[in-house]
């Protein structure tokens, strides 16, 4: 990759196109959990053009999963959307982290950023925008990055509607065992180390004892007891980990 | 679209454009505290298993754990094919597979 060294040599188009660029591997592999929403969608009982216009207005890969797998059970609207908050809180951390490189930006650029913003999209830009080349243009990588994730997932979502419409009877059997499929291939590489093992267990268990709650709270409850046993599990760890330093 | 499932998807872009542009709004530079940034790493793997779990050995609201309960084999199933090939696709394709293999030779 040639990068030119003099800041004019930067164009906003340039910028937009590499943006793009470096998220095509990221764009791939968005594409099986697209395709596996849009399949699971309509069989959770949500409708083609609910399940539509979730991907085009709330585009966020994994709460519109997980709001598709809650619904499927019969969960509460405002737990929902609850859930979703939780899910979708690690992406204040994204926004904050790229503030310090876009807040000289008007309104018209920082509010479709916003709305832009995905895991994939946050890990190429944070690699741009840390680099110190002097361009002007960073925030049309960023875009690049955005608008090719959004045409990607939009493509994937609909693939995937057509293909749940051709699967015979979807309702009755595709649902009820991909479902837990997709999710327990979500989650295992997420547990690489003991925290995370701990996290796992705790949510689990508590899962099964807070399922008389009712409007399904037990999930949002375990969600949180599993986020503290890990949490305290790491801190507890490093601590002992710095104390056997000689 | 119903009526309920235009509230759902609305609630859902409020919280989560919410998230996403909170940070924007505010004046000057903020930093997130470590704790809190390590504690969001584990609220994905969180969220899907406490769903997960209870569908699994309770898929109709009674626990059912035995050879013939289908979700309970094809989530062994998933778990087994996720350890080893760490692969969400490969997960999806190994377990659907067996599962409906499965299905074909005990039922």
């Amino acid at each position: 990759m040639n990068s030119p060294s003099q800041p004019d040599a930067f164009t906003r188009r340039k910028e937009f196109l590499t943006g793009a660029r470096d998220t095509a591997p990221l764009l791939l592999g968005a594409a099986p959990f697209g395709l596996i929403y849009g399949t699971l969608a309509v069989a959770s009982g949500l409708s083609a053009a609910a399940a539509i216009a979730m991907s085009l207005i709330v585009f966020a890969g994994s709460a519109q999963f997980i709001a598709v797998g809650l619904l499927a059970v019969g969960t509460p609207v405002l737990i929902i959307i609850a859930t979703t908050f939780i899910v979708n809180l690690r992406h204040m951390l994204y926004s904050a982290t790229l503030l310090p490189h876009l807040k000289h930006l008007p309104q018209r650029w920082l509010a479709p950023l916003a709305f832009l913003l995905t895991d994939e999209t946050f890990a190429v830009t944070v690699h741009r925008v840390h680099k110190e080349d002097g361009s002007p243009y960073k925030h049309w990588y960023q875009l690049g990055s955005s608008i090719a994730m959004y045409i990607n997932w939009q493509v994937w979502c609909l693939l995937g509607l057509l293909l749940g419409d051709r699967i015979p009877d979807a309702a009755s059997w595709g649902l009820d065992v991909a479902m837990p499929i997709a999710f327990i291939g979500m989650t295992i590489p997420y547990v690489r180390n003991v925290p995370m093992g701990v996290c796992v267990l705790t949510a689990g268990t508590s899962g099964l004892l807070t399922m008389g709650l009712p409007y399904k709270l037990g999930i949002i409850v375990s969600a949180l007891a599993g986020v503290l046993a890990g949490l305290l599990t790491e801190v507890a760890m490093r601590k002992r980990k710095e104390a056997a330093k000689p | 679209m119903t009526t309920g499932e235009a509230i759902l998807i609305l609630g859902m872009l409020a919280v989560t454009f919410g998230i996403r542009y909170f940070p924007f709004s505010l004046a000057s530079r903020t930093t997130m505290p470590p704790l809190m940034e390590a504690a969001l790493q584990y609220v994905p793997p969180a969220v899907l298993v406490a769903i997960t779990l209870p569908a699994v050995l309770l898929p109709h609201g009674e626990w059912w754990i035995a050879w013939n309960n289908p979700y309970l084999v094809a989530a062994l199933v998933a778990t087994l094919a996720g350890a080893l090939t760490r692969d969400l696709l490969a997960t999806i394709a190994i377990s659907l597979v067996s599962f409906f293999a499965f299905q074909m030779i005990v039922g």
